[in-house]
Parts: structure tokens; sequence; C-alpha cells
């Protein structure tokens, strides 16, 4: 077993000190895996940063109120009757206030996008002043809050920078009117930084919604007071609503565009992995070509086969390794916290989020680099240790 | 020197025959071989290209196994073992010569010689220690720290000589040792493998083009059409 590890060692030592003869097809199977990293990496994590949006929006004893039959907001609606009987149910957290219950209306009006110009969807959200409360992390970046009754908004940071027309001193149109935009908030990077928002008592007649809202936020006394506050709403004979925790209701809401992006991202990946194969495959027979003489005569000496596969595969894997790092640095430098925004597929309006390369994304992205190397020298391993040496010292 | 036993016959090989497929073809290098080399001997072997001098040599060194017939060496017979301890009994019984020397580039001389080494349990001052030795052997103790690229053709072939006998091997194969070298390089390399014969008693079997290398030998064989013969045949 000693003597089969050291000539392992003593194989594979010298197939990294002759690396440097064959730098250029190395580095090229090198680059061709970093870029597949790079892209993989890439695409992931855009599915990272909807998933990290939406969570970042959930708080943990957040609990949301829609109609019953309603899987989102746009296609729910409660009257303002609904509302004040949902705020006096048990359990919900309370303020100097009161109960910490936001109603809230849910529209959206097309703004176009900075990068394109094109039109998109942007939620325009009505809310009362519990509204901040209810959400972790709001906080007025800029500017002033809007004042109550009157036309004015504030909009999230992710808006602001997605969408134009949205800095202090301009205005949104709302039907015939122009409301001014006065602040910036900020949410701790959850989807209302995606919205623009205004009074809900001046956004219901704007939009002819007389006393109505589409969902209650609400925030709970503690995570397990969902049960009891849920059963008191769902036998309630007054109301036919339906409660969700917001940590489910966001999951659901992401799940569309996260598992399109991841399928998309997988799918991407693999087929460029393919090349990258064939890339890997194609430096590593190089390499044993290059080296019939060195493993020929190794083998002559009296080393084995397994020391031999081992020492290629050795190759193949480090060349791997060092393109995964270096695409998963390039994604990490290249796309960690890049902005943009996507539709959410359950409420048609855009949502902003940031490209999130994490540490997962990045140890996916090097085992795939890993993967890549394996089946890229597999082959030529096993070639190299099957070829007879009598036969391997003749082509020399 | 290690020696497999004290039999006065070192190399016996019965009613060899070596066909190679190509394709559907098959092509007879060696047929119905025999062969008999005494402990100590060096042995010559020359014909012309493609008659199956390296065929023998690869077959009496364990680096390929014959069709038909039997190779012993030392009264163990070699062809029926397994690949792995075919490749064990190399690295102890035999030193290989090669044409083109083929040292690892990567490595120093004094490495290249250690090679053989590290299939044993040699600690890495013993194996320091023989390689340092056997460079000595070949004159080239003053070169061991020079990378093959920095070396003379004859002196790359000493390097190889030196791996070749770094194991105290029972038998040294030599496939054209002279074929890549001037005269007087070839001249040196033969003086040396005529020392190692007489001196150490090391059995050689040297395949040549060379009369002038063939005539340090103790005998040449010629081998033609997959025969052997005492002369040359035109």
């Amino acid at each position: 077993m000693f003597n089969w590890m050291a000539q392992v060692f003593s194989v594979t030592r010298f197939s990294m000190l002759s690396l440097p003869q064959r730098k250029g097809s190395s580095a090229a199977a090198l680059l061709g895996i970093a870029g597949v990293v790079a892209v993989m990496v890439g695409v992931l994590s855009i599915a990272q940063g909807v998933m990290k949006t939406m969570e970042s929006s959930a708080g943990d004893t957040n609990v949301i109120v829609l109609r019953s039959g309603a899987d989102s907001e746009m296609m729910s609606g409660l009257g303002g009757d609904d509302t004040r009987i949902i705020a006096e149910a048990p359990g919900i957290a309370r303020d100097a206030s009161g109960p910490v219950s936001s109603p809230e209306l849910f529209v959206v009006i097309n703004l176009p996008m900075r990068s394109t110009g094109t039109d998109a969807n942007v939620p325009l959200r009505g809310v009362q002043a519990q509204a901040q409360q209810v959400r972790d992390g709001f906080r007025l970046v800029e500017g002033r809050m809007f004042e109550w009754g009157l036309n004015e908004v504030i909009v999230g940071v992710g808006a602001r920078q997605q969408f134009a027309g949205l800095e202090i001193g301009s205005s949104i149109e709302v039907g015939k009117e122009r409301w001014p935009v006065v602040g910036v908030f900020e949410a701790a990077g959850g989807l209302s930084e995606s919205e623009i928002w205004v009074d809900a008592a001046v956004l219901q007649p704007a939009y002819r919604r007389g006393n109505s809202y589409q969902a209650v936020y609400v925030k709970l006394n503690s995570r397990d007071a969902f049960g009891e506050f849920k059963d008191t709403l769902t036998s309630d004979p007054r109301l036919n609503v339906k409660a969700m925790r917001e940590t489910d209701y966001y999951e659901a809401q992401s799940s569309t565009v996260t598992n399109l992006i991841t399928g998309l991202g997988t799918l991407i990946a693999v087929i460029m992995g393919l090349g990258a194969i064939f890339g890997a495959l194609n430096t590593m027979y190089t390499a044993v070509s290059a080296r019939t003489r060195e493993i020929a005569t190794l083998r002559a000496l009296g080393f084995r086969s397994g020391p031999v596969v081992i020492s290629i595969l050795s190759e193949s894997l480090l060349l791997a390794l060092a393109g995964g790092l270096i695409g998963a640095g390039l994604a990490w430098l290249a796309f960690d916290g890049y902005r943009a925004a996507t539709l959410n597929w359950a409420s048609f309006s855009a949502i902003t989020f940031a490209f999130d390369v994490n540490l997962k994304l990045l140890v996916q992205g090097i085992i795939f680099a890993m993967v890549i190397g394996l089946i890229g020298g597999l082959l030529p391993a096993i070639r190299a240790a099957r070829q007879p040496v009598a036969h391997a010292l003749r082509e020399l | 020197m290690t020696k497999i036993n004290t039999n006065s016959t070192l190399v016996t090989v019965t009613g060899v025959d070596k066909v190679f497929k190509r394709g559907s073809e098959e092509i007879h290098v060696l047929g119905g071989l025999d062969l008999e080399i005494p402990d100590g001997e060096f042995l010559a072997l020359m014909g012309p290209s493609g008659s199956g001098k390296s065929t023998l040599l690869n077959l009496v060194g364990g680096l390929d196994r014959p069709s038909e017939g039997k190779v012993e060496i030392g009264g163990k017979r070699i062809d029926k073992l397994s690949d792995r301890k075919l490749a064990a009994w190399r690295a102890r019984h035999v030193g290989l010569v090669f044409q083109f020397y083929n040292l690892m580039p990567v490595l120093t001389a004094q490495k290249n010689v250690e090679l053989p080494l590290l299939l044993t349990k040699l600690s890495r001052a013993e194996r320091k220690k023989r390689a340092a030795i056997a460079l000595d052997i070949v004159g080239l103790s003053h070169r061991t720290g020079h990378y093959p690229r920095q070396m003379s053709g004859g002196e790359q072939q000493r390097t190889g000589i030196a791996r070749a006998i770094v194991t105290d091997p029972t038998l040294l194969l030599c496939d054209e040792p002279t074929g890549d070298l001037d005269r007087k390089s070839g001249d040196e390399i033969l003086d040396l493998l005529q020392a190692l014969n007489q001196e150490q008693g090391k059995t050689i079997i040297m395949v040549t083009h060379d009369i002038h290398a063939a005539a340090r030998a103790t005998r040449t064989l010629y081998l033609n059409k997959g025969q052997l013969s005492t002369e040359a045949v035109d």
C-alpha cells in the first residue's frame, strides 16, 4: 500500500512538473471551464437573488391575509369592514397606535425601465401608517414621508434604480394627475423596495376602489400565535379569508420565477459543460499523447497502471479546480450585488433584486468544474493505462 | 548482485510465437523460436528492421507476452504472471536501456536514476546513496544535479544505464543503446556495458544494427523472418 501510494505521489509529481510544457492546451481547457462556471454561477445567482429578495420580505412572525381562493394580492379583495375584524383577531402584536395590522391596496402602473426604455409593470401600493411597522427594516433614506391625504408618493430604492422618473422632485402619472415623488425608502432588501407607496386613502378613489383593500399584513406576537390567529379568522362567519405565513406566501410567489431561472441556468450550464468536457478531453488526450514516452517508460520500469490513471486524473482535476476557482471568482466580481428587475409571475409586476453570488453557488460551480475535469480526464487516463507497454514504447 | 537462482542458464525461451494483429491481418513476427542464454553472457541480437529483435527483447524483459511458447528467467516462467506481478518482477530483475534514453525531462540525473528505487521500500537517504553510486559507476558523479536537456546524448545514455543498474538487476536489456550516438560516445557506452558484463557479471542482451557494437558482445545471434541463426543472412 505504501509502495502504491509512493508511486501515485511520484507519478503525479512528474505530471505536475511537466504541466508548463503543455501550457497552451492546459490554459485553453482551464479558461473553457472558467467560462462555464462563470456563466452557470452568474445565471443561478439571478434565482438566488430573487429568492433572497422574497425571503428578506418575509418576517418570521408576519402573516398575510387574502380573500379565500386568491393566490396573490392581485386576485384578492377585502372590504374595509373585513380589515377591521382581522385587526381584532388574537395574537396580533400591538404598539402605541394599536394592533400592528396593515390593510393595503395593490395596483400596477407603467413606467419605463432605465436599461431598455420599455414599459414595465411597477407595483403601486396604497398603505396606512402601520405598513412601516409591519415591515422590518423600513427606513426612509432620502427625502421625507408623504403627507397622509395628499397625492404624494415615496419609492423603494430598487424601484428608483430600475425605473425612470422616480427621482425626488419628479412625478408619476396616475390617471389624469401627477403625483410627486417626495422620498426614497429601503426595507432590508425586501420586495417592498421594488414598489411605490402612497396613502391608501388617496389610491382608493383614484382607482375607484371605494373602501376596499386587497390584503392585510399582520405582525404576530410570536410564531406560535399563528394557529390561533388563523383559526379565528377562518372560523369567523363574517369573513371569507385565508391566512398564510409570509415565508410560505413569498416562497410560493417566487417559485415560478426561481424555478424557471434555475432550470434555464442548469440547462445552459449542462450544454456549456458538455463543450467544456470535450475541451478537457482534448487537452488530456494531448497531455497523454505528449507524455506517451514518459508513461510507457514508467510502466516499463515497473510502475503500475493505477498511479498513471491517478496522475492524469489529478492533472485534469487540478486544471478544473483552477478553472472553477477563476470562473467562480469572475462571477463573484462581475455579478454579485448587480441590480436588475424581473417579472414576478404571481403579481405580473416587476420586482427588483440583486444578483446573489453566495457561498453555496460558488461551491456548486467548483464542484461542477471538478465533474467536468473528472469526465475529461477519465477516458484519456484509462487509454494511457491500457495501452500495452511494448506497443507504447514502439510508438515513440 | 541479486541472482534469481544459480542455474547456469539464465534465460530459456521455448517454442515462442509472436503474432501481431493489424485489423484482420495477422503478422507473424516470431515463429517457434528457441533460445538459451547463460548467466553472465553479453549477447548481441542483430537482424534487419522488422525481424523481431525488439519483440524478442520485450518478451524476455516481460514487457510483452508470447502468443505461444514459454519464457523462463532463472527458472521462473514469466509469461504466465499477471500484469501486476509482471510489473513487480520487471522492477526487481530487469534493467532497461533505451535507444532514446527515455529520461524524465523534469527530473535531474540523480532523480532519474532514483526512479526505479521508488518502487522499493528503501529510505530516501538510501535511494539517494544508491543513485549516487550508480552515477559514479557510469562516470557521471559530477552531473547529478543536471537535467537531461543540459547533458549530451552520451551523458544522457550513461544516466539511462545508471537508472538500469541502480536496482542491481539480474538482466540488462539494451535496445539500440548506441543508435542515437556518435561513434565516440557510442564507444564509451559500449566500454561501459562491457565493463558491467565483465567486472560485475551482468547478463546483457543488446539489440543493435551496428556490427562494431555487436563485436563487443561475447556472442552474436541474427534474427531473420522470426528465426535465430548464428550467422547473418543476406
